[in-house]
């Protein structure tokens, strides 16, 4: 903890009489990609926009570069540099236009032409927003959020919506922010997003923090285990799935058992004799390695999904 | 400033690239324009100096509409929440939008003005700096109505029939479609209480009769004063995130804008001379227009 640059203490939201947020703690350092991980509905929107001076909290306390996002709103927006989520430019205005009125609100800031040269928009300098495709508009937020040279970028789900290929164009971009040493704090529901981008993670569940720590510390927590995914033609018993060789967890999860082993061919072998014994038949095997995912349906039970 | 400053550029340029406002900001008001000038005026320049103040009252108040449904599309699409998370304020919001209302509704004036003067042959324009002032605190003070209007609904939808429910009443009870002395009696009672009465008479003075500003001091400290609160009721009860909702009881703000205009109702009923200044100009219509004629050289 050298030098967080955000800070957050038991934060907690209500809207109405539902918590969205019950008492989440986390730091950011300067430099670092820090990632909220965790289903849509966990509260990690209404956490980072509570960060960025968009909404107000109800108790805890939070600072970002050092000032307070409700009282000190307006100074704490020359400082950050936000992709928000469910958000939206006017259907006629052009890419270069909305890179200059945004540049405008700012003391400081880079060039607008140097970012189109950046995103790759340089041929879409005149094209209205409502024309761009998914991937160029996500372009242009992350554009936009870098114009005043921001000390911290918020992305909420930058790549939510988009399809492979576009989100793997907006990965690059976040690795090259990575690479100049930007602080980042991104939220997504990719768990993919979060292993290959995010310095430390902290994985968010029911408004919760439950797990917390680089990708591989929290991948070490869930015991170097494999999981093994299969799908049965007749039901079977957690308790006798556990008690297969190597398996340290079994759970049903939407109609399949995943198990977690320490020696999966061992577990397998075990697996295929036991089922044939009952006259049971193996529909489908998969078998995968490690991943956040893994730590989260330990945690929770439940898959972190769409 | 430079928030205010280009906000309001952009605004005007997305407005000049949007066929809806081309519509409602031109075509409408100019077809309002030959429908009176042309048709209920036959042509007469005298009759088309009476009517031209309804006229460009009634382009001057339409601002409402379009400022209300802007600003709640732009929440609803989530592009307020964009500005939210820049250091621009409410207030940068709200006031470019006035700004730019008032820049883009000019023209159109002009070109009516234009038009009644040397199509239509109107004698006189008026008192031009009487006219300037009027239709600079008409625009910024409706503009700031419907930049209520877009704080107290939660949908397109609510805008719209709120905006229905305003306006209809402010063009057929006012004197801007109908002459106000034209209205039965307890109409034109009643429409002491609304805003539009003050700026269609205090138009219509300044054009078909040349009133100096200091005549027009009543309706223009009135409609500056409605201006001022209802530009703080919006900035108020502004909201950049479509989601957040209004509470009820905010709604009831919204009400504080009828304040002075019910006052100054009351006061009228009882001691004012603006429905007889209406009635005056009605009847001088009926004057034979050499009679007219003499009376204004005579000044």
């Amino acid at each position: 903890m050298a030098n967080p640059i955000l800070q957050v203490e038991n934060l907690v939201k209500r809207y109405g009489e539902v918590e969205a947020v019950r008492g989440v703690s986390f730091s950011v350092e300067e430099g670092e990609v820090f990632g909220l991980l965790g289903p849509n509905g966990a509260g990690k929107t209404t956490t980072v926009e509570i960060l960025e001076g968009l909404r107000t909290l109800d108790s805890g306390q939070v600072s970002v570069c050092g000032l307070d996002p409700q009282r000190e709103s307006v100074a704490l927006k020359h400082e950050i540099g936000a992709a928000l989520q469910s958000t939206s430019l006017p259907d006629k205005l052009r890419v270069i236009e909305a890179l200059r009125l945004f540049a405008s609100f700012y003391k400081r800031g880079r060039k607008p032409e140097e970012l189109l040269k950046r995103f790759g928009l340089e041929e879409k300098r005149h094209t209205f927003y409502h024309q761009l495709s998914g991937g160029q508009k996500q372009r242009l937020a992350l554009a936009m959020a870098l114009i005043n040279d921001p000390q911290v970028l918020f992305f909420d789900e930058p790549t939510a919506g988009l399809d492979p290929q576009v989100r793997r164009e907006i990965y690059d971009i976040i690795e090259e922010l990575k690479r100049e040493k930007k602080t980042i704090v991104m939220t997504t529901h990719y768990i993919e997003e979060a292993e290959r981008l995010c310095d430390r993670v902290a994985i968010i569940d029911h408004g919760k923090v439950i797990a917390f720590g680089t990708p591989r510390e929290l991948k070490a927590h869930s015991g170097g285990t494999t999981r093994i995914e299969v799908r049965l033609s007749k039901p079977e018993s957690n308790g006798r799935l556990k008690s297969l060789e190597g398996v340290v967890d079994a759970r049903e999860l939407d109609g399949a058992y995943v198990l977690h082993s320490q020696r999966p061919p061992q577990t397998i072998v075990s697996l295929v004799k036991q089922l044939e014994a009952q006259g049971n038949d193996l529909v489908s095997l998969e078998i995968a390695t490690p991943s956040l995912e893994d730590v989260f349906i330990e945690m929770t039970g439940r898959r972190l999904r769409d | 400033m430079t928030n205010f400053t280009t906000l309001t550029r952009t605004r005007i340029q997305l407005a000049m690239r949007n066929k809806m406002f081309f519509f409602f900001s031109v075509v409408f008001p100019l077809g309002m324009f030959f429908l009176y000038a042309g048709i209920f005026a036959r042509g007469n320049p005298r009759v088309v100096s009476y009517f031209l103040g309804p006229v460009i009252a009634f382009n001057v108040m339409g601002s409402f509409w379009g400022l209300s449904a802007a600003l709640v599309m732009f929440r609803e699409q989530g592009i307020l929440r964009r500005f939210h998370v820049t250091p621009v304020t409410a207030t940068d919001m709200l006031a470019s939008s006035l700004l730019a209302n008032f820049v883009l509704t000019v023209p159109t004036v002009c070109v009516e003005l234009l038009l009644a003067r040397f199509i239509f042959r109107v004698p006189s324009l008026g008192n031009l700096l009487s006219l300037a002032v009027l239709v600079t605190v008409g625009t910024v003070s409706f503009g700031s109505l419907g930049l209520v209007v877009a704080s107290v609904t939660n949908t397109m939808q609510e805008t719209q029939v709120l905006n229905q429910l305003i306006w209809l009443p402010l063009i057929f009870l006012s004197g801007a479609t109908f002459p106000l002395a034209y209205l039965p009696n307890s109409v034109q009672h009643f429409s002491l209480f609304l805003p539009a009465t003050y700026l269609v008479t205090a138009l219509q003075n300044a054009l078909y009769q040349s009133f100096p500003v200091w005549k027009l001091l009543v309706q223009v400290f009135a409609l500056a004063l409605w201006a001022i609160l209802t530009f703080f009721v919006a900035a108020q009860l502004f909201r950049w995130e479509p989601e957040i909702k209004i509470p009820r009881k905010a709604k009831l703000w919204a009400l504080a804008t009828a304040l002075p205009f019910f006052l100054l109702g009351v006061w009228e009923n009882g001691n004012g001379d603006i429905l007889r200044q209406a009635q005056t100009a009605f009847h001088s219509l009926e004057r034979p227009a050499n009679a007219d004629q003499q009376a204004k050289t005579s000044k």
